[in-house]
């Protein structure tokens, strides 16, 4: 008692000395230097130096920013359904949101990670991991959309996610909330001993990006936070967090927080490959869904597996260790160069910094520490590379510019720090508006980091915007760190909650960036690519619409012969071949949102008409001079009348 | 063989040229076409400049009642049997004839291009002027009549939100060098003659 009091006295003085600190801070920050807004003033007409993807944490999807301009040019629907642009609302789209609890309409996405090669990003795909109902999707950054949506049986809280190795062989997804595995119906107060975290590898197809998942590792029943694998010397392993190793079922708050230090496991990934690769491993029943989503029949598929490779480590003697790090470490990161693992004790007044070389040397000379569930624990003074001393407050999560420095947020004192590697010597401190979580510097998590800006992203901005009622944006900041010291050159309003981001230069993604899908390979079964081909069959009382839309009418546009009660579906095909042209449709009484469809794609979607009329139809993003008149009807005949089905274009006239 | 016969020879090969670059190039600039729209005119085919740019410039032509841009035209059969028949003409006379008929396939040259171009404009005029009388959008010129949308022959017009280019091609430079030497090698052909 006597010690928390100190400890808490301790805390406070810390706390005054950084408030005094933030406030002369911010009045050098006040006076920006006139050439501020010129860093990051892109004329009208010129490309982002940067692409920004920034999570929207409980908005579930990924926004694509410029940077240094802070613009906004998309936000990818992933893990929650877009009426504006049909995803999850469309026939094709709505198997992408199926899991083993049927179809989610909502998740809550976190970390972006771009594909590697070699330790360097190489712009094909990012991967992003949904939190709350434990998927991992890919977006493919030609089309910069969600092709493939795996679901990660077995976890919970996928917090630790969804980071790649050095050459893309594996996404990892981590639980942070351990379970029974398999679930049953127990006590929850037999969690301790009972519960398992699994950790989990999803195999990456070189050619596709498409992923599957090779094992997973049943790890003792801690809550997995933060992940990063090693790179460089220390490629083959992977570094997770951990926190309540104290194993506590309720008011975490206090009975996680008890123990002086938690863990970061090292997982040597490549023995357990090898393992598995040998036969290695139990198969365990379980269901999930892995669902793809084709260019070509502009459709998603989504098939149910029925069993997953589990790993015992205890079974794989020297791939599991654990280093002790203080006081539940967050953010797990890992330099450049594969040599130091950053362990972010949120709760610690340091910041713990590991080295591989001494980790390797601990292991090979067996300094253990005792064991934890059979797992051996690494003596912390014998892996402890160094550590940054009273840096600030609640240190959440570390990048790196690649000119040996690194920078951690902290939330608590709500500022950026930057130190330098090795001599762990803090350089320069600003002040984040307020609260910040992650950083992201471009390539910052890779081998080659791409020094020049870092953003902050920051959950409360209280004053910082306009108000907007009760609920205010939360939002980015940019700083340039090419110099010496860092300079705030920006806010940006984002999305949901910016919760993590991956930047990369634009060079990289921009040249592949698809303009349009070519008609000829569009095989979507009811795609009708020309006038010719548009139809209307009716099978009982389901209705097929083979429409086309071109500039400026659908065709057909005039629909006889549908009756009240029938089950009607539109299966619209752009016919454009032009860059930016899409067009939309709506109907009038449809329960489900527009489509919204690229040229040369084909989307559905459903109206189940319930009164008797004529009933319209329209174009509804503005595609051209004309697209007032880009409009139809349909007419909705009694559920007895023997009116047959017609369908014209043009002809009255 | 004679310095103007192989002068002829180069001269009567050098329009199958045309089989392998294109004629003529017609490009459409407009604000909402940062990349412009094109179409290169073979002699035996039209072809897009950027991939689908004909069924583009189809699509902005409707709106004024233009007519398609068709996928072949009788031209497409008639001139490339025109090429061939002038150019084994010319390797007759090069091998056979003296400078005279050098001058002969000059003037035959000039005479079936200039008809060439002047069909092209007659097509051009057809497709400017002949327009659907449903065209979505009519304009009149400031005198009253029918505006029309022809794009130019030879040179840059500005036709409503749009700058059309219109200009010849590699295969038309090789035709061009083709004649031009054979004038060359007629007159090479003359001085020969006069020294002797």
């Amino acid at each position: 008692m006597k010690k928390l009091f100190n400890s808490t006295i301790g805390f406070i003085i810390i706390a005054l000395v950084f408030t005094s600190c933030n406030n002369g801070e911010s009045k050098s920050n006040s006076a920006l230097s006139s050439n501020v807004a010129e860093k990051v003033y892109v004329a009208p007409g010129q490309h982002d130096e940067f692409y920004a993807f920034i999570s929207g944490g409980f908005s579930g999807q990924l926004s694509v920013y410029g940077l240094p301009s802070g613009r906004l040019f998309k936000v990818i629907p992933v893990f929650s359904q877009d009426a504006e642009k049909a995803w999850g609302y469309n026939e094709e789209t709505k198997p992408m949101l199926n899991t083993s609890h049927g179809f989610i309409p909502w998740d809550d996405s976190h970390h972006p990670d771009i594909s590697q090669t070699a330790g360097k990003l190489d712009g094909r795909y990012i991967y992003i991991n949904a939190n709350n109902t434990p998927r991992i999707a890919k977006i493919d950054l030609t089309t910069f959309e969600t092709t493939e949506i795996i679901e990660i049986p077995n976890s919970a809280g996928n917090h630790s996610s969804s980071f790649v190795t050095e050459n893309t062989e594996y996404v990892v997804a981590g639980t942070r909330f351990s379970v029974p595995i398999p679930q049953r119906d127990m006590s929850i107060k037999d969690y301790k001993g009972n519960f398992k975290g699994s950790l989990s590898f999803l195999k990456v197809n070189p050619e596709n990006g498409e992923m599957a998942i090779k094992f997973q590792i049943l790890m003792p029943g801690f809550d997995y936070d933060l992940s990063h694998p090693g790179r460089g010397k220390s490629h083959g392993w992977f570094f997770f967090t951990t926190y309540n190793t104290e194993e506590a079922n309720s008011l975490l708050e206090v009975n996680a927080s008890q123990n002086d230090k938690d863990f970061i496991a090292a997982i040597n990934w490549k023995k357990i490959e090898e393992y598995v690769n040998n036969g290695g491993g139990t198969k365990m029943p379980t269901n999930y869904a892995h669902n793809l989503y084709s260019d070509e029949t502009h459709t998603a598929t989504s098939t149910m597996i029925n069993e997953v490779l589990t790993v015992n480590p205890l079974d794989v003697p020297g791939a599991v260790y654990f280093l002790p790090t203080p006081k539940s470490p967050h953010g797990c990161d890992v330099d450049p160069t594969g040599e130091y693992i950053v362990g972010n004790g949120k709760l610690s007044a340091n910041l713990t910094v590991h080295s591989f070389t001494k980790m390797l040397d601990a292991i090979e000379n067996k300094k253990f520490d005792g064991e934890a569930y059979g797992i051996p624990i690494l003596k912390f003074e014998d892996v402890l590379a160094g550590s940054v001393e009273q840096p600030g407050l609640g240190p959440l999560h570390t990048e790196f510019d690649g000119k040996g420095n690194a920078y951690t947020t902290f939330f608590i004192s709500s500022e950026v720090v930057k130190w330098k590697l090795g001599t762990w010597e803090v350089l320069d401190r600003k002040p984040t508006y307020y609260s910040v979580g992650h950083l992201m510097i471009p390539g910052g998590n890779s081998a080659e980091p791409f020094g020049k800006y870092v953003v902050a992203m920051n959950k409360i901005t209280k004053d910082r915007y306009l108000p907007t009622g009760p609920e205010v944006t939360q939002s980015a900041q940019l700083y340039d760190i090419s110099g010496d010291k860092m300079e705030l050159l920006l806010d940006f309003p984002t999305i949901g909650e910016p919760h993590y981001a991956a930047g990369c230069p634009a060079s990289l993604i921009e040249a592949n960036s698809k303009k349009l899908y070519k008609l000829e390979e569009n095989t979507h079964p009811y795609a009708a690519k020309s006038d010719a081909d548009t139809k209307v069959v009716r099978k009982g009382n389901e209705v097929h619409v083979q429409m086309t839309m071109i500039r400026s009418h659908f065709s057909p546009d005039n629909i006889e012969g549908i009756k009240v009660g029938d089950k009607v579906y539109f299966h619209v095909t752009n016919l454009e071949q032009d860059y930016d042209v899409p067009h939309g449709i709506a109907m009038i009484g449809a329960n489900t949102s527009e489509l919204l469809i690229m040229p040369g794609q084909t989307e559905t979607f459903v109206w189940e008409p319930k009164q008797v009329g004529v009933w319209p139809f329209y174009c509804t993003d503005f595609c051209s001079a004309l697209h007032q008149e880009m409009q139809g009807y349909v007419r909705v005949s009694p559920a007895s009348s023997n009116i047959e089905l017609s369908w014209s274009l043009g002809d009255d006239f | 063989m004679k310095k103007s016969n192989i002068i002829m020879l180069i001269a009567a090969l050098l329009p199958l040229g045309l089989f392998l670059f294109p004629l003529w190039n017609i490009t459409l600039e407009a604000p909402q076409y940062p990349i412009p729209l094109g179409m290169n005119i073979h002699i035996n085919d039209f072809a897009d400049a950027h991939p689908h740019d004909i069924k583009n410039i189809n699509l902005m032509n409707h709106y004024v009642g233009m007519k398609y841009i068709p996928d072949a035209i009788p031209e497409f059969k008639i001139f490339p049997i025109g090429i061939i028949l002038s150019t084994l003409l010319g390797l007759i006379i090069a091998f056979k004839g003296n400078y005279k008929w050098f001058l002969g396939w000059f003037i035959l040259m000039v005479v079936l291009s200039t008809a060439g171009l002047y069909d092209f404009y007659l097509w051009e005029h057809d497709y400017g002027h002949n327009l659907d009388p449903k065209a979505i959008m009519k304009f009149t010129n400031p005198d009253g009549t029918v505006m029309g949308f022809q794009p130019p022959l030879f040179g840059t017009k500005h036709i409503l939100n749009f700058t059309a280019h219109s200009y010849p091609r590699l295969g038309a430079f090789l035709l061009g060098a083709g004649i031009f030497t054979s004038l060359i090698a007629y007159f090479v052909g003359k001085k020969q003659l006069n020294k002797v």
